[in-house]
């Protein structure tokens, strides 16, 4: 009998905090500069100069904490991790080692299968980012671009307690989305602003103690994160089914290839010699602080989505799929209102045309070409039977190329929906006779011929006709 | 009597009376230098032109009836401060070529206050040794016997006072490095509170240890100097938000009836007995100015030396990795790689003290090692500062020797660091507490001088300052100038 392997994913992750300033120094965080002009003396490790903390790095550190229930620490210590390379000016990062400011929480993530799962958070920690190495265009010569050293990260380091990459990219997600909702991170994964690190292990089902573990570096989006753990399980297995065995090491994943290869192994690993950096004093939090930070907290996704559930009468998987951001949480919210209520119809039309529409632009919901408000004058003429659903999503495609209400689209394109019954039975009664064959074969037990007669009404009126009323007569006309 | 036998006290007055302008003093000063430096090699850079802009200034500045005590007053300052687009090399060859694109807050406020910009004088490299002759620039001889050392590593402000090459200077101290080479030079200097003075462009040797203070004629020197560049300065996370008090103004405040405490660890074997008698001396003229004498011990002390001969290197190993050849300072010749690069630049560019010191660093730090060394000596550190506790609760002040020998001969220790190190045995436990500690000129033992030290509690400054005033005016050894420099 084959080996049942069971996967093991923790996942650290680097959210990149949107202070205006560096962590230790007064530098813009902007993006995009030309290279260094966004490194000050402190950035670039001048002697002589000195960190100072910036306080909104800490605030934002300690509204993740809040918000996934975890233990602020009254007192935290920045350390020294300590190894050369160019792109690291001081010749170490600080970071915080032995005491994180967050410690012990945990997130609740949902599966496509509506399975719901905690994953412990073990630790959130403070620290500055790198600068970068920069090879290209420069022939034989290596460039540094100092601009991103010393921008804030808080790192975020979860249990081992993810068991497929499916979970893993739920996680991920679910962190991604908090992070936005809490405003410290812009969790834009193409700027590196939320990347992530995989350590990855498998292990026979059944078994208690995690199988040697490789770090899969540069993971750094949701589609990459579930090819590069799926690609190194198999590679796992393989080793481990051909008698091999596991060497700890980093891998780096590489998305072109969609291959990990090894970036260094333990023995190779730095010692990074880790000590409490003197010149910062430990951080200290006051109790009081620590609450105004938690008062001050957004409502939180998971919570967003049980109200959802309850005043909306969403399922769980809708109203998660429309909390997954504060902005298209606010664009439905603004819909329902707008439209007084029809809050289900709300929600299938911004999941579906809506976003649609979305995607097909690559658009943020936030620069949707369709506002809530009008998305609600949309629906607002389905309920009251103006138009029926398949002529919104064409009066929807006109809204989104020209900047009309549906009213406008609907009276200029002669859209209304014919609910006329005379109208509708004499459509009827003309196809009946035009038919003859198709409806002898209906009167002969051929049900699902119905359909071709609704189909042939529809066609005949454009679509107008309104469906529920086509339905009825249909089935009040055909069997004679 | 010639302007440079008058303390900066005394020719701030004279300046303000009228009697010279900073500008007849600067260039005073400045030809002394030009004569005496090459003897003493005290001096790494001398900065004519600036010194003569600022005398400009401060004399515009005294005229216009707005000068204060040390406006128009000639200053050196260790080449361990950053100074705006002056050379800056911390006795070092990896910063032989560094202009500092910024001043340190010490130059920046002793600027404000109107002192003028001398030079940069001569140091252990990167604060590393108790001699000045770990200094890539060579080392520094003292003005009372030129086949002797000033002490270290401040040994050129050191040489700089004690040959009256300059009024005052400053002078940074992680281990001794202001007391020792003042007691060594005849001179008073102070070494305030951890967090009393900025950091924030003193090129760091260990962090949680350096602090900036002066070498001066007389503590009366000490507390205006002081009093200027203390304070807080919010880009030092660990600089100190309390006022600071008039340190010059509290000079005369009574000592009568305080308390002293003598350090019994502190007259053992290692120390010379005329130095130790010196000190004795020193005491009964305490006695007699009406201050109690207790003695007492400081059980965790004589662990001070070991116990920073772990903490400051594990610092200064972190500290000391910026200098890698990538941005400023020393880079090797055409590097093959990365890792050439670096060896090659911080294999060149550091002295074998520095490089020793790091290597030490990086081994108590490391792996399987950390516990066992840095763990341990930080515990050792608590303790120690415990035992100063005890003692400020029954005393007001504590005293004793600076070094327990006067200058040694040049050469005489370089290729024995443990007995170079044992140098700051007296001095390093009000490091490692961060605790204000002063050397004063207490007698000469065979023509060298040999210092007093009065260590006070945190934040103690203008008591210990007050200590040493009181035991100067009833003293001169203060005012003694090595023959060949008066």
């Amino acid at each position: 009998m084959a080996i049942e392997w069971e996967v093991v994913i923790g996942l650290e992750i680097h959210a990149q905090l949107s202070t205006r300033s560096k962590i230790f120094s007064g530098s813009s965080t902007a993006f995009g500069a030309s290279p260094n002009v966004q490194a000050n003396l402190v950035d670039l490790g001048y002697p002589g100069v000195l960190p100072v903390l910036n306080a909104e790095a800490v605030r934002m550190a300690a509204r993740f904490g809040l918000a996934i229930g975890a233990k602020v620490a009254r007192r935290s210590v920045f350390a020294r991790k300590n190894y050369f390379y160019p792109d690291l000016p001081k010749g170490y990062q600080i970071s915080q080692y032995e005491l994180p400011v967050v410690e012990d929480g945990s997130v609740d993530i949902v599966l496509d299968d509506g399975t719901r799962k905690t994953i412990g958070v073990t630790r959130a920690h403070l620290e500055e980012d790198a600068g970068k190495s920069l090879h290209e265009g420069l022939g034989a010569r290596s460039g540094i671009d100092l601009n991103r050293a010393g921008t804030p990260l808080l790192e975020i380091v979860s249990e081992p307690d993810m068991r497929s990459a499916r979970e893993a990219i739920a996680y991920m997600k679910k962190i991604h989305t908090l992070v936005r909702y809490l405003d410290i991170c812009d969790g834009n994964m193409q700027e590196g602003s939320f990347r992530c690190d995989a350590n990855v292990s498998v292990r026979h089902k059944g078994r208690h103690e995690y199988g040697t573990r490789c770090e899969i570096k540069n993971v750094n989006s949701f589609r990459f994160v579930e090819k590069a753990i799926n690609h190194e399980v198999a590679r796992q297995i393989d080793i481990l089914e051909g008698g091999g065995s596991i060497v700890q090491e980093t891998r780096l994943y590489d998305p072109d290839r969609n291959e990990t290869r090894s970036m260094r192994s333990k023995e190779e690993a730095n010692d990074y010699r880790y000590f409490p950096d003197p010149d910062l004093l430990p951080l200290v939090l006051e109790e009081a602080w620590i609450e105004r930070v938690r008062s001050e907290l957004p409502e939180l996704p998971d919570e967003k989505a049980w109200r959802f559930v309850r005043e909306y009468g969403l399922s769980e998987y809708d109203a998660g799929v429309l909390t997954a951001s504060r902005e298209l949480a606010a664009y439905y919210e603004a819909t329902v209102t707008e439209l007084g209520g029809e809050a289900k119809l709300a929600a299938n039309w911004v999941m579906g045309d809506l976003s649609g529409f979305l995607n097909r632009d690559g658009l943020d919901i936030t620069s949707s070409r369709v506002g809530a408000a009008r998305l609600a004058g949309l629906l607002r003429r389905i309920v009251d039977a103006t138009i029926s659903g398949k002529i919104a999503k064409d009066v929807l495609e006109v809204m989104w190329n020209e900047d009309r209400g549906a009213d406008a689209v609907i009276e200029a394109r002669g859209l209304r929906q014919i609910t006329d019954t005379a109208a509708i039975e004499q459509v009827i009664a003309g196809i009946m006779a035009a038919n003859p064959q198709q409806l002898a074969d209906y009167r002969s037990g051929k049900d699902k011929l119905f359909g071709f007669f609704v189909g042939q009404v529809m066609k005949a009126t454009g679509g107008k006709a309104n469906p529920g009323q086509v339905n009825d007569l249909l089935k009040k006309m055909l069997p004679g | 009597m010639s302007l440079h036998l008058k303390t900066a006290a005394e020719l701030g007055r004279g300046i303000r009376a009228g009697e010279y302008s900073s500008g007849e003093l600067t260039r005073h000063f400045l030809d002394r230098i030009g004569r005496g430096n090459e003897r003493l090699n005290a001096f790494i850079t001398v900065t004519p032109e600036r010194a003569l802009e600022d005398a400009r200034r401060a004399d515009a500045t005294v005229a216009a009836g707005r000068g204060g005590a040390l406006t128009g007053v000639p200053i050196a300052h260790k080449d361990i401060f950053c100074t705006d687009g002056i050379l800056t090399t911390c006795g070092s060859k990896m910063l032989a070529n560094f202009v500092s694109p910024y001043d340190a807050t010490v130059v920046e406020r002793l600027a404000a206050a109107g002192t003028v910009m001398l030079g940069k004088t001569n140091m252990d490299e990167f604060a590393m040794g108790s001699s000045n002759e770990t200094s890539f620039y060579g080392p520094v001889r003292n003005p009372w016997d030129e086949t002797r050392v000033p002490g270290g590593s401040s040994g050129g402000s050191a040489a700089a006072v004690a040959a009256r090459l300059a009024p005052v200077a400053t002078g940074t101290d992680t281990g001794g490095s202001i007391r020792q080479p003042a007691a060594l030079t005849g001179l008073t200097g102070i070494k305030p509170t951890y967090g009393r003075v900025s950091r924030y462009g003193m090129i760091a040797f260990a962090s949680s240890l350096d602090q900036g203070g002066v070498l001066a004629q007389s503590a009366e020197d000490a507390a205006l100097v002081l009093e200027a560049m203390s304070g807080f300065d919010p880009r030092d996370s660990t600089s100190v938000d309390t006022p600071v008090p008039g340190y010059a103004g509290a000079l005369d405040r009574p000592v009568k009836g305080l308390r002293i405490g003598i350090i019994r660890e502190f007259f053992g074997d290692g120390l010379d007995p005329a130095t130790g008698d010196a000190v004795q001396v020193a005491l009964d003229i305490f006695r007699d100015l009406g201050i109690e004498l207790v003695e007492l011990s400081l059980p965790a002390l004589p662990l001070s030396v070991p116990t920073y001969y772990v903490v400051a290197p594990a610092e200064c190993s972190s500290n000391l990795s910026r200098f890698d050849g990538v941005r400023f300072g020393y880079r090797c010749d055409d590097p093959k790689d990365l890792l050439d690069l670096y060896t090659r630049s911080r294999g060149e560019g550091f002295g074998a003290e520095v490089k020793r010191r790091i290597m030490t660093g990086t081994y108590v730090l490391s792996a399987g090692y950390y516990d066992a060394y840095y763990l341990k000596a930080q515990k050792v550190r608590s303790l120690i500062n415990e035992d100063f506790r005890r003692a400020f609760a029954e005393v007001d002040v504590l005293v004793g020797p600076t070094s327990p020998t006067p200058a040694f001969r040049l050469g005489a220790k370089v290729d024995d660091p443990v007995t170079m190190y044992l140098n700051d045995i007296y001095t390093i436990g009000a490091n490692l507490a961060g605790l204000p500690a002063l050397s004063a000129p207490c007698g000469l033992v065979e023509g060298l001088p040999v210092g007093l030290q009065v260590i006070g509690p945190h934040f103690a400054e203008s008591r210990v300052l007050a200590v040493a005033h009181a035991y100067q005016r009833e003293t001169d050894w203060h005012r003694r100038v090595p023959r060949a420099w008066a």
